[in-house]
């Protein structure tokens, strides 16, 4: 047991700098996502129109953007999801960046890997 | 978070209440008990979601699934803000097993054209109903005991420590077998690339049953992983247009409030608590799997 100790108190304090800023980060994430998926429900629900034809919405990341730009419901909300979507992605790159930072090379490389598996799979997956 | 719920009602007084409303109301209740449950048990939601949206408010699946995927990364996001800051989560274990379940991920949906996943369900739903077993042989354990440290996850610094708000002590932890909890991962990698889930009963299998971790620590890294895995398949589902802004807005703000709350009550919960809570679920899930590659309806 006592070497155990040892070594997560050897490592305590940077994997602490880590969780703290990664924790953060996130928080950003989901109350800015949560706001403008929020912000679009309120609007659809007021105005009882999505701002699109029938029922239709965009499914295009440049479409999706635009009508949250013009502050169309079903754009705005849209827009909000994707940021949703966004916060685990990004997650994994700050991650990479703070150890990169406590030159904990190892687990650089390990973030590395993931951030580069999830964008190329963005990319080649369908 | 707890002015989310205090907007929601003031909007809702201004609006007046209409019937969307009222629906969307539904929605967002049930999803914040859809996150208060993924949360606490690692497993993102889905499963209260789907049905309840197929069953309760006659969504097709198509959109289900996509509300579904989303209620997981709000699960994974939401809950880990606490865990995170609390130093439950083990980011180390998580990011080196995320290698696994990435890669998974994107073989299965290569693979989801190629082959009937007839088989692939049998297989997993045998793999989840072997786990629960084992599960229930530890029901009478709070922690696991004498835990050797394997050599690889001694390299990889996996070993950490968490303070067990039940408990009332700091509880350090070895990490065995990296092997086969990859392995078991990179499946569970495959089955969210297939279904389009977070397949948190597959990580917190690898994690609890292989590696040895505490239950609340892989629950926790469950949770922190499971976004990862969602945000991987989630940008294919938003181009086919699964993705339904009215469906999946309450459930996004619900499932968000609810593992809020949920990454809260958890901490409190003693181990075996959890685990009396987990068995059934992961047992439900494993008949529901095996049916569904037997042809069966249930």
């Amino acid at each position: 047991m006592s070497e155990i100790n040892k070594d997560v108190q050897g490592s305590s304090k940077d994997i602490n700098e880590v969780e703290i800023f990664v924790s953060k980060s996130l928080r950003f994430g989901v109350l800015l996502s949560g706001a403008v998926i929020l912000l679009g429900l309120t609007l659809f629900l007021s105005s009882g129109e999505g701002g699109y034809p029938g029922s239709t919405y965009p499914t295009r990341l440049r479409d999706i953007f635009a009508g949250a730009f013009e502050m169309k419901p079903f754009g705005v909300i849209l827009a909000g999801l994707v940021l949703l979507i966004c916060t685990p992605i990004m997650r994994v790159g700050i991650s990479a960046l703070v150890f990169l930072k406590e030159r904990d090379w190892l687990y650089v490389g390990i973030s590395a890997v993931v951030f580069f598996i999830l964008v190329s799979g963005f990319f080649f997956g369908k | 978070m707890k002015n989310f719920g205090v907007v929601i009602i003031l909007g809702i007084l201004i609006i007046g209440v209409r019937n969307v409303t009222i629906v969307a109301i539904k929605i967002l209740l049930v999803s914040i008990s859809a996150g208060v449950l993924g949360s606490i048990l690692g497993l993102g939601g889905g499963i209260v979601v789907t049905p309840a949206l197929t069953l309760l408010f006659g969504v097709d699946i198509q959109h289900a699934i996509g509300a579904s995927l989303i209620s997981v990364i709000a699960t994974s996001s939401g809950a880990a803000v606490a865990y995170i800051k609390d130093g439950i989560t083990n980011i180390r274990v998580g990011m080196f097993l995320e290698i696994a379940t990435t890669v998974g991920a994107i073989t299965g949906a290569l693979i989801a054209g190629l082959i009937s996943p007839k088989l692939l369900y049998i297989i997993f739903g045998l793999l989840l109903l072997y786990s629960a077993l084992a599960m229930l042989k530890k029901t009478k354990e709070e922690l696991p005991e004498e835990v050797p440290l394997h050599n690889v996850a001694k390299t990889l610094k996996l070993q950490g420590e968490y303070y067990d708000k039940a408990l009332k002590k700091n509880i350090s932890y070895n990490v065995d077998n990296v092997y086969s909890g990859f392995g078991v991962m990179y499946g569970a990698g495959i089955i969210s690339g297939l279904l389009g889930i977070g397949s948190g009963s597959f990580k917190v299998m690898a994690m609890d049953v292989f590696m040895k971790l505490p239950l609340k620590v892989s629950s926790a890294t469950s949770n922190f992983m499971m976004g990862v895995t969602g945000a991987a398949s989630a940008g294919i589902y938003l181009y086919r247009g699964d993705i339904s802004p009215i469906i999946s807005a309450p459930v996004a703000i619900g499932v968000l409030i609810g593992a809020t709350i949920g990454a809260k009550i958890m901490q409190r919960m003693k181990s075996k608590t959890i685990r009396k809570l987990f068995i059934p679920v992961l047992m439900y899930v494993a008949i529901q799997m095996m049916a569904q590659g037997l042809g069966v309806k249930l």
